[in-house]
């Protein structure tokens, strides 16, 4: 399991790319384990709004249908519309598959995501 | 605490993902479901499904019994055959779906569902206490515990369990069985059954020898590409030839001849449990069919998402399974739809997550195996 330490998480397993004022939004690799073969994603177009902890997409596998949660308030200015056709890169390769891109509309929504080593503490008491 | 199959074990040391399966501890992957569903798709696979209930009926009015209990027409089935067939209530609602296996006059093992076994058993049992007023020459019992069943399935399947009997398998047609033994002359059922699509056996041994027949297989099959295969794999499987499963498709209110099973329902072999309300039904109009669908749009169909008509505007049933399909490559389902909606070609919508997605219906099997 990978943890990168440049990202940021939040405690439903999505990642934050943390860069000025856009978050860069995924999923983790212990997410993609979790669910097994991913089939299916949904994601906001550009323009949206998003308040922190708002569902924001879809991620399903064969077998599970898992909502995706905004981990910063603000207006999503661009969705990897490319994700969508080929899904499966989510379970080759989480951390370099991202979603969408935030840009931040309230700083402080920013302020409780964890670091990979609390995240990683955070993933091994769910086992 | 959580039912252990004999092959628990082995479950763990192959890296099974361990779940709770209706109260048992069984893998719902090892590498992966569409893994290991390519895997029996294309070689061999090994379920363990050993959580399956097995009820002996035994007893020179053990065929009357049986043949008032279930669906199918018991009478038909040969020894060294298997029927498979279902259990009504008195309201004509399926208590469990079954496979029969005549193994001698008067002798049958009856299989059933995991988690519908002690249910399924009491039933039984009350059906044969009543029954027993006019034939009581029978007996009935519970042998779940006594048995390990591994699924073997797939194009290989009969290569590779033959490397482990001398019982000849490719003169056993489908849906019958030998009684055989397996390596060093372990007994065993081994049947031409299975819930896959594929050809292949259900294997039956006794509980204790499952580790070391389970263990055989994988290395007798390892030149073949055999691959364990979990829960999840199983149901994708059964999901692509359209198999019902009880819970989906099959309930304690469901009509057989409203969800796919009239092809087991012998109306006219004689009363049994639940032939009058299903003849009534019958006589009023049947009102809905089980039908194969296909997405039209992106989505995944799901258990209990709502069908409609194409415009949105008239609800007319609703999934009872659904999946992405590994070997198709496309969103499909199985759905209880009114009849007026169930002819291949007709337009449907399915509701996820508020929006209603074109979907059509289709014909099934979904998939047809190629050899």
């Amino acid at each position: 399991m990978r943890f990168p330490a440049e990202l940021k998480y939040t405690k439903d397993h999505e990642w934050a790319r943390v860069e000025g004022k856009v978050v860069t939004v995924g999923i983790t690799d212990h997410a993609q384990s979790a669910l097994g073969d991913i089939v299916f994603v949904d994601l906001p177009k550009a323009g949206r709004e998003l308040k922190k902890g708002e569902t924001f997409g879809v991620v399903e596998s064969i077998k599970a249908v898992s909502d995706l949660y905004s981990p910063v308030t603000g207006k999503v200015v661009e969705s990897n519309a490319a994700l969508p056709g080929d899904p499966a890169k989510l379970n080759s390769d989480a951390h370099g598959q991202w979603m969408i891109k935030i840009e931040v509309t309230d700083a402080a929504s920013a302020g409780d995501l964890m670091d990979a080593s609390a995240y990683e503490s955070f993933v091994a008491t769910l086992k | 605490m959580l039912k252990r199959t004999a092959l628990f074990e082995e479950h763990q040391r192959l890296g099974g993902r361990l779940i709770d399966f209706g109260g048992w501890e069984l893998p719902v992957q090892y590498s992966g479901v569409m893994d290991e569903h390519q895997a029996c798709r294309n070689a061999v696979g090994l379920f363990d499904v050993s959580h399956m209930g097995e009820v002996h009926v035994e007893g020179p009015d053990a065929e009357a019994f049986l043949n008032h209990l279930v669906t199918n027409n018991v009478a038909k089935i040969a020894i060294g055959q298997a029927q498979y067939t279902a259990m009504c209530n008195e309201e004509g609602g399926i208590v469990d779906d079954l496979i029969i296996y005549r193994r001698a006059e008067g002798r049958y093992l009856v299989v059933v569902n995991a988690s519908n076994t002690d249910k399924d058993f009491a039933w039984m049992q009350k059906i044969a206490a009543r029954f027993k007023a006019q034939h009581p020459d029978f007996t009935l019992s519970n042998e779940s515990a006594r048995y390990t069943q591994i699924a073997i399935q797939g194009r290989h399947a009969q290569e590779v369990l033959q490397k482990l009997t001398s019982t000849p398998l490719s003169p056993i047609k489908n849906y019958w069985f030998a009684e055989g033994t397996v390596l060093d002359g372990i007994p065993a059922i081994l049947a031409r059954t299975g819930y896959t699509g594929e050809d292949g056996f259900e294997v039956y041994v006794a509980w204790e020898k499952g580790p070391e027949v389970w263990r055989a297989l994988l290395e007798a099959g390892r030149e073949r590409g055999i691959k364990p295969c979990g829960l999840g794999a199983r149901d994708t499987l059964r999901l692509e030839v359209k198999y019902p499963l009880y819970g989906h498709e099959l309930g304690d209110t469901t009509n057989p001849l409203e969800t796919g099973l009239g092809w087991v329902t012998k109306l006219d072999k004689g009363d049994f449990v639940g032939r009058a309300a299903i003849a009534a039904a019958k006589e009023q109009g049947l009102k809905r069919a089980l039908v194969g669908i296909k997405l039209l749009e992106r989505g995944i169909p799901r258990q209990g998402y709502p069908v409609y008509t194409p415009d949105g505007a008239t609800r007319i049933g609703e999934l009872t399974s659904g999946t992405q399909s590994p070997s198709l490559g496309m969103a499909i389902g199985v759905a209880s739809i009114a009849l007026p909606h169930s002819a291949i070609g007709t337009r449907i919508a399915v509701e996820i997550r508020g929006a209603k997605i074109p979907a059509e219906v289709i014909a099934t099997p979904f998939y047809k195996r190629p050899y």
